[in-house]
C-alpha cells in the first residue's frame, strides 16, 4: 500500500521505510473489514484537518508565523486552525528551544492535548537544544519530555520544511489503527491514577 | 566630559576617574548613592542604560552605565565588593526605576544583593536553582539542576534587604496584598507574544499589579558567549530579538573592529546600513500585522507580510536565509550583494508608499482601532527615561532617544531623516511612531540604493582575533530600541565578559506600571503597542 497525502507521488518522499514499517504493522495487527474501511474514512478525515497549537517560544515560531499567512498558506492543508487551547488542538508544533523553567510548562500542556495527539519537534533547538546545548538553562532535546513523531531540522526549518513535516505527520495519522488503536479511552480516574500530579496542594 | 571629571574628582576625591573607552568612575559601595544621586541630578544622568554585573575572580561588582538625556555623553562607574559569600552593594532602584529590575538580574546571575532594592527575587531562574551562573566559579553540573517536568516552587513572597542601626537585616514581604485576587496570564498565551507570564492582581475589570515572570525561555546566551571565539558569538545576535537580527550583528561588529583596531570598508558600511533599515521595515510591519490581529483585526497581519516577504526575499538572495542570517562579520559582510538587489530594494520602495496608505486607510482610522487605542497605557517622558523605555515606544512619550541620531555609528551622521517622535504616549502613539518610522527608513534607502560604493564587502582580519584586554561598550539603535553591549577582553581570543543589554527587557518591565488602573482587556493593547521579544528580554 503506497501512503501519501496531498497528491504527492510516493516516490518523492524521502523516507518511506518508517511508513511501510508502519503499513505492515497495522496489517499484522488484523481487523474486521467493516471497522479497517470505518477507521480509514475516519483516519481520511482526521489526516486533512490536523490543527495545532498555537506554541512557539523564540524563533522557529515566527517562521510558523509565515506559514499562516498569505505567502505559505497552510490553509491549502487544512491546518490552519491554530487553536489557543490544547483542548481543541491535535498536533503541537513545537517551534523554539524548551529551557529548564518551561519544561513544567510544556509537559502540562501536552498532557492536556486530547488524545489521539502528536508532536512535531521543529528546529534544532526542539531535537537536540541546537545552538544553545551547551547552556546551564536549556533542555537537550524534547524527546526526554515527550514522545515526538516528527523532527523538522533547520535553524530555523524553512515554511517548505515545516509544510513537509506536517505532511509527513498526516500521512502517518492515514495508517493508524483508530478504533481499539490510538482512540483508546480510558477512564478518568485510570488516568489519575497513572499521571499523578504533582506541586499542587489542595 | 572633562568638566564633569573635573567636577567629580573635586566632589568625591576618593573615587578614581579615569578616562578609557568610556568615562570610568571607581567608587566605594558606601558613597555610591551619594555620587548616584548628584549624577542623576546635577549632570542629568538620567538614563540607566544598563548594570553589567561583573566577576573579577577576586571581587563581585557593577559596572553602571549612565546616560545623559540632555548632553548625550555616557559615563560609567564601578563599583565592587570582595566579599563573596554575601556580596551586597546599595541599590539605586529610588532613582533610576529600572534599576529595580536590572539589579534583580545582577542578582540572578551573580548572587549580588541590593541593599534598599525593594523586590530581590530571582529573575530568570527558579527560586530553587543553585549557584549564580555567571560567577566564574558556577558549578555547572546537571545533576545541581536537573531538567524536571515537576512544577517550580512558587512563592508569594519576596525579600528586601534594609539597613537598620547599621545593621543589614532581611525582611519577607508580600508580592500582592492578602485580598488581592490574582489571575494568572501566559506563559502559554497568544497574547503575551511569545512565553511571558504575567501574574495580574485584579480588581473587578481593572487591574491593580502586575508581577511579570520572565525567563521561560533564558538561553543563558552570555555565559555561552565566554566559551566562544570572538566570531563565534556573533551568531547568537541573530537569535535574541530575531527581527533586528541585522541591527544587532552589526552593534557586534562595531564593537569588535573598535576593540581590534579594524577599518572597514565603505561600502560594508553601506551594505551593513541598507540591511539594518531593512529589517526596520520588516519588523515594523510585522508589529503592525500582529498587533492589529491582537485587536481584532486579523486580515491586517496579511497584508503587512506581504511585505514582509518581500524584504526576507531580497535578504535571502544576498545572506541565503529567511531568518537567522549571520551575515555582518568581523571586517565587514559575509558575501557581497546579489546582482538583483539594488533593483529589488527599488522595487520594494516602490510599492511601500501605497501599502502605507492601504494599512492607514483599512486599520489607522478605524472607530474600534482608535477607541482601543488612544489615551490607552499612557508613558510619559519622565517615566519612560526613568524606566528606560527606548525605541519607538520612548519615542512616543516625547523622549528622543534614538541612537542613530545621538550616537551615530556607521554611516548615520551623513544621511537625512528624521526622528519621528510623538507627544501622547498612548497606544495609538507608539503605533504611529512605528508606521512613520517605515517611511524613514524607505527614505534612507532611497539615498543609499544608487550610491552603493564599489570596492571590497569584508576586509582581511587575522584568522585568530585577540582583543587587546580592556573594557568597550557599543550602544546602537535595534529595531525596538537602544541595543548596548559591554565587553571586557583579558587579552585572550575570547571575551571574557559580554553583557547583552536589550531594549526589551526594560519594555517588559514598565507593564506593571502602565497598566494600573487600566481594564484588563487593555493589557493586550498596551502590551502588543509595546512590542517586546521575549527570547530577546531573556536571553
Ligand atoms: S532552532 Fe534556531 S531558529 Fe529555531 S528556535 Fe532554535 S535557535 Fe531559533
Amino acid at each position: 500500500m503506497e501512503v501519501t497525502t496531498k497528491s504527492m507521488p510516493y516516490e518523492a518522499w524521502k523516507d518511506n521505510e518508517y511508513i511501510e514499517k508502519l503499513v505492515n504493522e497495522l496489517k499484522e495487527s488484523g481487523t474486521n473489514v467493516i471497522v479497517g474501511q470505518l477507521d480509514k474514512l475516519i483516519n481520511w478525515g482526521r489526516s486533512n484537518s490536523l490543527w495545532p497549537l498555537t506554541f512557539a517560544t523564540s524563533c522557529c515560531g515566527i517562521e510558523f508565523v509565515s506559514l499562516g499567512a498569505a505567502r505559505f498558506d497552510m490553509a491549502r492543508f487544512g491546518w490552519e486552525v491554530a487553536r489557543a487551547s490544547p483542548r481543541q488542538a491535535d498536533f503541537m508544533m513545537v517551534a523554539g528551544t524548551i529551557v529548564n523553567r518551561m519544561v513544567p510548562v510544556f509537559r502540562r500542556l501536552y498532557d492536556q492535548l486530547a488524545e489521539p495527539k502528536y508532536v512535531i519537534a521543529c528546529g534544532s533547538c526542539a531535537i537536540s537544544g541546537g545552538p544553545f546545548r551547551k547552556s546551564y538553562h536549556v533542555a537537550k532535546g524534547i524527546e526526554d519530555i515527550v514522545p515526538v513523531d516528527v523532527f523538522v531540522p533547520g535553524c530555523p526549518p524553512r515554511p517548505e520544511a515545516m509544510i513537509y513535516g506536517i505532511m509527513q505527520l498526516s500521512r502517518k495519522v492515514k495508517v493508524e489503527k483508530f478504533f481499539g488503536g490510538v482512540n483508546r479511552q480510558e477512564k478518568q480516574q485510570e488516568f489519575l491514577e497513572s499521571h499523578p500530579v504533582s506541586g499542587v496542594n489542595d | 566630559m572633562a568638566n564633569i571629571q573635573e567636577k567629580i574628582a573635586k566632589l568625591y576625591p576618593e573615587a578614581v576617574v579615569e578616562q578609557a573607552d568610556t568615562l570610568t568612575i571607581t567608587i566605594d559601595d558606601a558613597r555610591w548613592h551619594n555620587l548616584a544621586q548628584t549624577l542623576r541630578d546635577d549632570f542629568s544622568m538620567d538614563y540607566l542604560v544598563t548594570i553589567v554585573g561583573m566577576d573579577w575572580k577576586e571581587s563581585l561588582g557593577c559596572i553602571y552605565y549612565l546616560m545623559s538625556s540632555k548632553t548625550n555623553e555616557i559615563i560609567a562607574v564601578k563599583v565592587s565588593t570582595t566579599d563573596r559569600e554575601r556580596p551586597m552593594l546599595h541599590s539605586v532602584a529610588d532613582l533610576w526605576r529600572v534599576a529595580c529590575l536590572y539589579e534583580r538580574e545582577v542578582y540572578d546571575f551573580f548572587g549580588i544583593i541590593f541593599i534598599g532594592n525593594p523586590d530581590m527575587r530571582r529573575l530568570f531562574l527558579n527560586i530553587d536553582w543553585k549557584g549564580y551562573p555567571l560567577r566564574k566559579d558556577y558549578d555547572e553540573d546537571p545533576a545541581l539542576n536537573p531538567v524536571s517536568i515537576e512544577n517550580e516552587r512558587q512563592s508569594d513572597l519576596t525579600d528586601t534587604w534594609v539597613e537598620e542601626n547599621g545593621k543589614v537585616v532581611k525582611k519577607e514581604v508580600q508580592v500582592f496584598a492578602p485580598e488581592d485576587f490574582v489571575v494568572n496570564i501566559g506563559p502559554q498565551h497568544p497574547a503575551t507574544h511569545g512565553v511571558l507570564r504575567f501574574r495580574t492582581a485584579v480588581d473587578g475589570e481593572e487591574i491593580k499589579k502586575i508581577d511579570v515572570y520572565m525567563g521561560y525561555i533564558h538561553r543563558g546566551v552570555e555565559k555561552l558567549c565566554e566559551s566562544l571565539t570572538y566570531p563565534q558569538t556573533l551568531h547568537y545576535m541573530d537569535r535574541l530579538d530575531y527581527f533586528s537580527a541585522h541591527n544587532y550583528h552589526h552593534g557586534l561588529c562595531l564593537l569588535f573592529e573598535r576593540a581590534a583596531g579594524i577599518e572597514i570598508s565603505r561600502r560594508a558600511q553601506v551594505i551593513r546600513v541598507m540591511m539594518d533599515e531593512l529589517s526596520r521595515i520588516a519588523s515594523h510591519c510585522l508589529f503592525i500585522g500582529t498587533y492589529c490581529m491582537d485587536l481584532g483585526a486579523t486580515t491586517m497581519l496579511f497584508y503587512t507580510l506581504r511585505v514582509r516577504e518581500q524584504i526576507l526575499d531580497i535578504m535571502e538572495k544576498t545572506c541565503g536565509a529567511r531568518m537567522t542570517f549571520n551575515y555582518d562579520c568581523i571586517g565587514g559582510v559575509m558575501q557581497d550583494l546579489a546582482p538583483d538587489f539594488v533593483q529589488d530594494v527599488k522595487a520594494l520602495l516602490a510599492v511601500l508608499p501605497e501599502n502605507i496608505k492601504e494599512y492607514n486607510k483599512i486599520f489607522t482610522g478605524n472607530v474600534i482601532a482608535r477607541k482601543r487605542m488612544e489615551g490607552v497605557g499612557v508613558l510619559t517622558r519622565e517615566d519612560a527615561i526613568s524606566y528606560a523605555v527606548t525605541g519607538p515606544s520612548g519615542r512616543a512619550s516625547g523622549w528622543a532617544c534614538d541612537m542613530r541620531k545621538l550616537k551615530p555609528y556607521s554611516i548615520y551622521s551623513e544621511l537625512d531623516f528624521n526622528e519621528v517622535t510623538a507627544t501622547e504616549g498612548d497606544s495609538m502613539a507608539r503605533f504611529k511612531v512605528r508606521l512613520l518610522e517605515i517611511e524613514e527608513s524607505a527614505k534612507i534607502l532611497a539615498q543609499l540604493v544608487d550610491n552603493i560604493p564599489e570596492g571590497e564587502y569584508c576586509v582581511k582580519v587575522p584568522k585568530v582575533l585577540k582583543i587587546p584586554a580592556g573594557q568597550y561598550f557599543e550602544i546602537v539603535e535595534g529595531c525596538r530600541g537602544a541595543f548596548a553591549l559591554y565587553l571586557e577582553s583579558d587579552g585572550t581570543t575570547k571575551p571574557y565578559r559580554l553583557k547583552i543589554a536589550p531594549p526589551c527587557l526594560t519594555l517588559a518591565g514598565v507593564v506593571d506600571h502602565i497598566t494600573r488602573g487600566t481594564k484588563i482587556a487593555d493589557l493586550i493593547t498596551i502590551g502588543g503597542s509595546l512590542d517586546y521579544i521575549v527570547p530577546d528580554m531573556d536571553r
